[in-house]
């Protein structure tokens, strides 16, 4: 069982229409764990043994997409994901020193969460906006044409 | 449901519009209409608050009371990213830059109703009179040839009227009502198009292949799962102009008697999907998209399905798992989608770029496709250029262009006068044209014969400043990464081979090490289930042919040519040219600088972490590495 998993009555609800939702539709399992991340922000072993168990297959199938795919989070995430991107025109540009210096900053590596749970930290692949490079983003706020030297800015502006 | 006649009326209706926004001559009366202000809504400038922009421009059409006399629209991507926000007005086709919603207060106030363009926000590109040069007239868009991207830039992609006046429909009317399935096939396959996604296999023969296997229920499939770092022309055509694809799809639904369509998207493209979202709403609305399209009796449905985060799901074997919902793992071929598919069915699979010039083939034929490009590769290739270049963008060029007009004349060159080293093209599963080869034209053929490939179009640019041996390290990370795990060549061959560029960037490695590298690049190519593994080496094995030099100063100089690699690298304060003002002693991080005022300044290696701190404090120029 995943630690303090606790759930809302309108996510429960929300979720079970959602499954109902999908009973007729070919090859729903990816759709299910996407909606359901929607809805509880990331896949705790409960959401995935109650998909198991509506779609009728075993649970270390709905573990196995679940664990595949990037965007699937077993773990809840920070108040603010930090992405930074490191796809090549960024990497070129310098963005895995900012990554560096976020992960000195915050005390903890990509892919972690900061123990108050405030930040979690990504490196991303490239998100497309190359002409800013390097760019970073915080929630849906994009930040380009960084340097190092605004790590400290950013952060502070998420009181951090 | 609309008849044909409706959508002619629209189109009809829409005529002088679009043409008052796409000529530069004089405007031909439309309504009060007297003027029409584009914003780029593609993914890099809406980062740049394209959005608040248009907001700030309709409330400013507002107070000046001239919102009916100026169509103001956001449209998908212009391409010249770095340049953005972007913003057009037509009739003058002024081309604003850097925009910011602070400035359109101006451009109202000056440009739409005093008519003075706004000189100081315009691109800096002059005529010989000294006039800011109109958008068509800059050396970025001079040089392109703009079939794919026709209407990105132009129309409102979430208007499907704007899309109609453009020619929308009329390819799949011209089919539906004029040709046979096979005639659409031979159409495709002399117009001599190739796969854009990366492979270049010829789309008509894979039209033919579907086309012939037998089943009653068939797929066609987009991949829209551009997941090579750097790229965005397909993210950028599904955001500009995404009728086009849908338009495309339900050519190949008739062509190969398909009525189901998938598209299989990124997920990490929400404006691309909302817009996809948008378009299918709105064809269905129109009767385009659903049981008996535009009453022709053809059936045909479509389908959005989310990646979530597997670059490997760009393969398509790997994509029709994942579009069943399962693992994206690939399978193995033979059996071709084009016999056993999505959900076992016969399927017809092409990426969205493909897509993208069916439509124009079938209406201006396969002739005047084939008159662009060279003999083997025909049409247009849309590439999107970045890392060290001027111009970041998207670029369409015909095939055959050398990679010299792209950087040189399209791209404007590798910034701050340094030096061009190499392109690297294709990705994770492609190669580094070096600076010698930089007059190579660029075709499918032309690329493998240097080692390296077109994939799916990035181009990214590389300067002095970058070590090639890095830059391998870097793309095979990423495949590392990204490998599905369910082959041994490439999950573990790869994480080996990782690990000897990373002892070559550490200076660890030995000579003997080059040697072996390149057997298991081999082995690992001749061996891996998929595309992924199958071409993960080429970096490391483009880079080890052209720029093998760099391979051994790392190894037997220990040292990295470009200082890039920081274990090889070493600051270096010249004591000629420091001043002793303390800048950098202030900026080292780690108190590794020593050194009296207005005295030379030392580091201390031990201490040193190479950070690179100093070196940006110095004013002088006195720290090297």
């Amino acid at each position: 069982m995943s630690k303090n998993f606790v759930s809302t009555p309108q996510q429960d609800k929300a979720f079970e229409e959602m499954l109902c939702e999908l009973e007729n539709v070919p090859g729903p399992l990816m759709k299910a764990l996407q909606k359901a991340q929607e809805i509880y922000g990331y896949l705790p072993i409960e959401v995935q043994m109650r998909i198991a168990d509506k779609f009728d297959v075993p649970l270390e199938e709905i573990y196995g997409i679940a664990t595949f795919y990037a965007q699937f989070n077993l773990n809840p995430k920070g108040e603010h994901t930090i992405g930074i991107c490191l796809g090549t025109a960024c990497y070129v540009k310098g963005s895995g020193d900012i990554l560096n210096k976020f992960s000195e900053r915050l005390h903890i590596q990509p892919g972690q969460t900061t123990e108050d749970r405030k930040f979690t930290l990504d490196a991303t692949r490239c998100i497309g906006c190359c002409g800013l490079a390097p760019v970073l983003t915080v929630g849906d706020e994009v930040y380009g044409k960084l340097t190092v030297d605004d790590v400290d800015k950013i952060l502070a502006k998420y009181g951090a | 449901m609309k008849s044909l006649q409706e959508l002619q009326a629209i189109r009809d209706r829409l005529a002088t519009h679009m043409k008052n926004r796409d000529t530069l001559s004089a405007i031909e009366p439309d309504g009060a209409i007297r003027a029409h202000v584009l914003v780029c809504g593609g993914t890099g400038c809406t980062s740049g608050h394209s959005k608040q922009i248009v907001e700030e421009m309709q409330k400013e059409l507002k107070a000046n009371n001239i919102e009916n006399e100026v169509k103001l629209i956001m449209t998908g991507c212009f391409g010249l990213c770095a340049r953005g926000p972007i913003m057009v007005v037509y009739p003058d086709g002024s081309f604003y830059q850097h925009v910011k919603p602070e400035d359109v207060k101006e451009i109202v106030s000056e440009h739409l109703v005093a008519g003075r363009p706004v000189e100081r926000l315009m691109h800096s590109e002059k005529d010989a009179s000294g006039i800011a040069k109109a958008i068509n007239e800059t050396s970025f868009y001079k040089s392109q040839k703009r079939v794919v991207l026709r209407n990105c830039g132009l129309i409102d992609p979430e208007n499907i009227d704007e899309y109609l006046a453009r020619d929308g429909y009329k390819a799949y009317e011209k089919v539906v009502t004029e040709m046979t399935p096979e005639g659409v096939i031979d159409e495709i396959k002399k117009s001599g198009l190739r796969g854009r996604g990366g492979g270049g296999f010829p789309t008509g023969t894979k039209w033919e292949f579907a086309h012939n296997s037998q089943s009653a229920t068939k797929y066609v499939v987009c991949n829209a799962d551009e997941g090579d770092p750097g790229a965005f022309m397909d993210r950028s055509v599904l955001e500009g102009d995404p009728h086009a694809v849908i338009e495309a799809m339900m050519i190949a639904g008739y062509a190969i008697g398909a009525e189901h369509g998938v598209i299989y998207v990124r997920a990490e493209y929400p404006i691309a999907v909302h817009r996809l979202q948008v378009a299918i709403k709105q064809a269905h609305e129109y009767g385009i998209l659903g049981n008996n399209a535009l009453g022709l009796g053809h059936k045909f449905d479509l389908e959005l399905r989310l990646g979530a985060g597997a670059f490997v799901c760009g393969e398509e074997t790997a994509l029709l798992n994942s579009s069943e919902g399962k693992r994206g793992e690939p399978r193995q071929r033979p059996p071709f989608p084009a016999v056993k598919g999505l959900f076992g069915q016969p399927t017809l699979i092409n990426n969205v770029e493909t897509y993208a010039n069916i439509t124009q083939i079938i209406l201006n034929g396969a002739d005047w496709f084939a008159s662009m490009g060279t003999e083997k590769s025909k049409g247009t290739k849309v590439f999107a250029l970045g890392g060290k270049i001027n111009n970041t963008g998207l670029v369409e060029i015909p095939m055959g262009t050398s990679l010299r007009t792209i950087i040189e004349e399209i791209g404007g060159g590798v910034p701050k006068g340094k030096k061009f080293k190499a392109a690297q093209t294709g990705g994770p599963s492609g190669g580094c044209i070096p600076a010698s080869l930089i007059d190579t034209k660029i075709d499918y053929d032309n690329l493998i014969a240097i080692g390296s490939m077109m994939g799916s179009g990035g181009l990214i640019v590389m300067d002095e400043d970058n070590c090639m041996v890095d830059i391998a390290k870097f793309f095979l990370e990423f495949t590392v990464d990204e490998s599905c795990g369910k082959c041994t060549p490439c999950r573990i061959g790869n994480k080996r081979l990782y690990e000897m560029l990373d002892k070559v960037t550490k200076g660890t490695a030995e000579m003997e090490d080059l040697d072996k590298m390149e057997e298991l690049c081999h082995y690992i190519k001749e061996n891996s289930l998929c595309g992924l593994g199958q071409t993960a080496p080429n970096p490391v094995l483009s880079t080890l042919r052209y720029f093998r030099d760099e391979y051994v100063a790392h190894v037997r100089d220990k040292k990295c040519p470009a200082g890039v690699c920081k274990a090889l690298v070493s600051y270096k304060i010249d004591p000629e040219k420091c001043i002793g003002c303390g800048l950098c002693k202030r900026g080292c991080p780690v108190n590794a600088i020593t050194g009296e005022l207005k005295q030379p300044h030392v580091i201390d290696p031990a201490k040193c972490i190479k950070c690179g701190a100093c070196m940006a404090a110095c004013r002088k120029g006195a720290i090297s590495k």
